[in-house]
């Protein structure tokens, strides 16, 4: 179901209310959130449409879900924006006081769309949410009518959680939390929200209520509900934890990246140093001279961001120190749609930087696993002292799904092994390990005063050189670094008789997964693999391509994962690759696998 | 010239245990080579070894001063010295960290770095080697080049004001600002003293003779004959005053401003006392813009020493301790924080 309004509507609050009553009952879910980039768009305009999609089951759920069940239309324009996504016999619940001429005027309607017939074939409940609201405050003295008419979206949300048989306890306890110091709003709130409850179970409006039990296929454990901003900050407190490396981690301020910041300046318990840097380059700059000093140091961005920072993580290959780079994607190129998500940096984060400068790539591939996709980033970057992107998406950073809290015991352990003296006259800052990694040498260690800079290198001194034969081998050396890396093996989710290869990578997984079981419950044989490493690529992938007829690479963007498969592996690979701001939808997955079968 | 050793517990500090083995390479006759001397020489009275202290340079010929350090050192990248800086303080409160950088790398490239640094009284110590020119790529205008001037990449003359980077600094919010010559064995490491003791981020431009391509630049600033004439030397306390004879002195004008007068006709009393520790930076940022005033002379020396308690000092350590208590207990309380509900198996 969908809650659609107007940005100032409260929809993202009501969203995310929802989910944590939905999660409470023990529900699979999956949310959507999507908002315009104007902070305040012109009230009722198509422009400052903000809504809230959630997906939840008894089972196991991987996808926000293509088409809403049912709408929540606070006004026109969120009917207008949002009706092209439903499918014939969906519920829309309108809000009827807000389609007034003026509102319908500036949502472009000639004639009111609850009266003209245009929403025949869909169910269509017409509530006045607006005087329901106000009514509800009647008799309370404090509160003023704009409070009143400010909490018609705990109305909707009570009607809502009335519809879905929702708690209203975990609601309830939230708005007198929020709104302790402000007992006027509190209290319409509270009242909106009763009344919305209410008005579902005492109107024959309504007719039906659903009961969706919890989810009797999740595996047993605890669970939170988090999304990828939440899993990512909390993967890199764990992996300074379990490394014991103090983070360091500095960014710029940049949709939808910013929300790391804000996440981790709240860690302060955890040991975590923030700093909002001047520009993104100082930003990745700050990560790396933390770095230099024993840090983890982390740099988070989106889109334009890279772009700046690519200067600095080249220094910080040739300088060989850990060093964590988060791209949570957004639609390019430019400013591009910074509201709206894509895949489309894996390019640029593979090749983005002058001079042969490879470095290792991690995704992420479902809001929840975030939180291992950064621990592996730190992994990598600990283990072979490099720079190391991780390549998250604007839809996993804002998506929430339940996530199984890890048994902090069986985390994986992260040795940042610093050097001691080794006995070499000066310190040798280039020497090698047996994963071809050099010594981590931090400053305060008596006898391994080193300088290091972005000049080639001679190892294993570390020395300044500019023979040929040195950068030849410096070169290699870095290459074979890289592509030496140990990573897990590509998972193949295989039918025996499957001649199709479905691949993606990143924040496709979930829809992938849903389009092939829609494809085995229709009886086809169907594979699908999905890449969590990109750089190095799995050792198995050659042989995992070789096993199937057809492979359809499926992303976000124009075709970037594909264009390296074929070079890599020289064979003929399909590819769809769409750029509409927003995750692939199984069902458009569902009819390309089944073109191709 | 051989340091007086500091003692570092049992450790005796000379100058040789800051020299680097790396072959020092500027062109001959390079201011760059005066500062290195002096900096080399004056580190050991300061008593930290060399493995806690660390120079971080930017690109351009003073870019190479790290890798003739026998300290930790990075040679950055164009401009962004200030950034690292920045990131290595934040994680590490317990090293003596430098900051090397030229009139193009901080003041063009990374302007934005060094201003931000200053504002947030990082506690890195800035050397801006100001040679009014770029070197390494061969004799382009600076941004501290003078108006006119004619070089390979203004062939009819700068048509661009230049930065007094002292004002700037001072604008930035600087507390700790100062101007040397590379050539002044005395005060140049006596600058280096004062900022090493002050808390917050110091900023020295040290004027930079570049033999090769703007030869001469400060020689009116050096010489002998000239220097006294051509030299304000501010000394915190003292009434501003200069001249062969310090006939010369700086008063405050009926409408605030500060200009030159003879001392004999103004009296000793009307000269302005030069107080560099005041928090209201203002007559800090007259006296920057001194040398442009007509009859007067360019001052060295300090302008401001204003520490201040910074927001973030102490927040290395105190968030190192933090890390120490947290540990697997603290996070797997944060991982379970919030509305949590158990599947059973």
């Amino acid at each position: 179901m969908r809650f659609a309004g107007d940005s100032g509507d409260g929809m993202q609050l009501v969203g995310g209310r929802f989910t944590d009553a939905t999660a409470s009952l023990g529900n699979d879910l999956a949310t959507l959130p999507n908002f315009p980039a104007e902070i305040r768009a012109p009230a009722g305009t198509l422009a400052g449409v903000s809504s809230f999609q959630i997906h939840f089951a008894a089972r196991d759920i991987v996808t926000p879900g293509d088409t809403p069940n049912v709408l929540i239309a606070m006004n026109p324009a969120a009917l207008k924006a949002n009706i092209g996504d439903l499918e014939r016999g969906a519920t829309i619940i309108a809000n009827e006081d807000a389609f007034t001429q003026r509102n319908l005027a500036k949502a472009g309607y000639a004639d009111n769309p609850l009266d003209d017939g245009s929403l025949e074939g869909f169910v269509l409940r017409r509530i006045p949410m607006n005087t329901l609201s106000q009514r509800a405050v009647e008799g309370m003295a404090d509160v003023s009518a704009r409070d009143a008419l400010r909490a018609k979206n705990l109305f909707a949300l009570g009607l809502l959680s009335w519809l879905y048989d929702r708690p209203t306890s975990v609601t309830e306890g939230w708005i007198e939390k929020r709104f302790a110091a402000r007992k006027p709003v509190l209290e319409a709130n509270l009242a909106a929200f009763r009344a919305g409850w209410a008005f579902g179970e005492t109107t024959e409006l309504i007719d039906v209520q659903f009961r969706v039990p919890a989810a009797h296929d999740m595996p047993p454990g605890t669970y939170r509900t988090v999304n990828g901003t939440t899993a990512t900050s909390l993967g890199l407190v764990a992996a300074s934890v379990s490394s014991g490396l103090q983070l360091v981690f500095a960014s710029y301020p940049i949709t939808p990246a910013s929300e790391l910041l804000h996440e981790l300046a709240r860690y302060r318990e955890a040991g975590v140093r923030t700093i909002q840097a001047e520009d993104e380059i100082a930003a990745a700059g700050m990560a790396l001279g933390a770095a230099f000093g024993g840090a983890l140091g982390v740099t988070a961005t989106s889109g334009p961001g890279m772009d700046l920072k690519a200067e600095t993580i080249g220094l910080a290959v040739m300088l060989e120190l850990p060093m964590v780079i988060i791209d949570v994607q957004r639609a390019g190129p430019s400013t591009g749609m910074p509201t709206k998500t894509e895949q489309s940096d894996l390019l640029m984060a593979l090749y983005g930087r002058h001079g042969e400068s490879p470095l290792p790539i991690v995704c992420a591939c479902t809001p929840a696993q975030c939180f291992d996709a950064a621990l592996e980033a730190v992994r990598i970057a600990v283990r072979y002292r490099t720079p190391v992107i991780l390549l998250s998406d604007l839809f996993l950073a804002n998506s929430s799904e339940p996530w199984r809290i890890p048994d902090v015991s069986t985390l994986p352990a992260i040795d940042p092994d610093f050097a001691s003296a080794n006995g070499h006259e000066p310190f040798e800052a280039y020497a090698r390990n047996a994963d071809g990694a050099r010594p981590w040498a931090v400053p305060g260690t008596p006898g391994l005063e080193h300088r290091i800079g972005g000049i080639e290198k001679s190892q294993p001194s570390g020395g300044i050189s500019y023979e040929p034969e040195n950068h030849q081998a410096m070169t290699d050396q870095r290459r074979r670094r890289i592509a030496g890396i140990e990573v897990p093996p590509l998972h193949v989710d295989a039918d025996p008789d499957a001649d199709l290869l479905v691949l993606g990578w990143g924040s496709s997984w979930g829809t992938l997964r849903a389009a092939v079981r829609r494809l085995r419950e229709g009886g086809h044989p169907i594979a699908h693999a999905h890449f969590y490493n990109l750089n190095p690529l799995p050792a198995n992938t050659a042989e995992v391509l070789g096993r199937f007829r057809r492979v359809l690479v499926a992303e976000m963007n124009d075709g970037q994962l594909v264009r390296v498969l074929r070079a890599e592996f020289g064979r003929e690979i399909d590819s769809y690759a769409v750029t509409q701001g927003r995750p692939l939808l199984a069902a458009e997955m569902e009819r390309e696998m089944l073109k191709r079968l | 010239m051989s340091a007086v050793g500091a003692t570092n517990g049992s450790r005796v500090l000379t100058k040789a245990d800051f020299q680097s083995p790396v072959e020092t390479r500027w062109c001959p006759g390079c201011g760059d080579y005066a500062i290195l001397a002096a900096v080399q020489g004056f580190l050991p009275e300061l008593g930290i070894p060399p493995e806690r202290t660390v120079f971080i340079s930017g690109i351009g010929c003073a870019g190479r001063f790290s890798y003739y350090m026998n300290t930790y050192g990075m040679h950055g990248i164009h401009g962004r010295a200030p950034a690292l800086a920045t990131g290595l303080a934040a994680a590490r409160g317990d090293l003596s960290v430098w900051v090397v950088s030229g009139d193009g790398d901080a003041l063009s490239i990374g302007g934005n770095h060094l201003i931000h640094a200053l504002r947030r009284d990082v506690p890195v110590k800035i050397l801006l080697f100001n040679n009014r020119i770029y070197g390494l790529t061969k004799g382009q205008a600076s941004p501290t080049s003078e108006l006119g001037k004619v070089t390979k990449s203004t062939p009819f003359g700068s048509a661009d004001a230049p930065f007094n980077p002292i004002s700037l600094a001072l604008g930035a919010g600087a507390t700790f600002v100062a101007r040397t010559l590379d050539t002044d064995k005395q005060h140049l490491p006596a600058m280096l003293r004062a900022a090493a003791a002050h808390p917050g981020a110091a900023l020295i431009e040290i004027y930079q003779n570049c033999p090769v391509f703007n030869d001469g630049a400060f020689d009116a600033l050096s010489d002998k004959q000239t220097r006294d004439a051509n030299v304000i030397a501010l000394e915190h306390g003292e009434p501003i005053r200069f001249g062969a004879e310090r006939e010369l002195g700086v008063v405050r004008g009926t409408d605030g401003s500060l200009r030159v007068a003879a001392v004999a006709s103004v009296g000793e009393d009307a000269l302005v006392i030069h107080d560099a520790h005041r928090d209201d930076p203002s007559l800090a940022f007259a006296l920057s813009r001194l040398a442009d005033v007509e009859g007067s002379a360019t001052p060295i020396g300090i302008f401001r020493a204003a520490p201040r308690e910074a927001p973030s000092a102490g927040l290395a350590a105190e968030l190192s301790a933090a890390r120490a208590s947290f540990g697997s207990a603290g996070l797997e309380r944060l991982l379970n924080a919030g509305d949590t509900w158990s599947v059973g198996g």
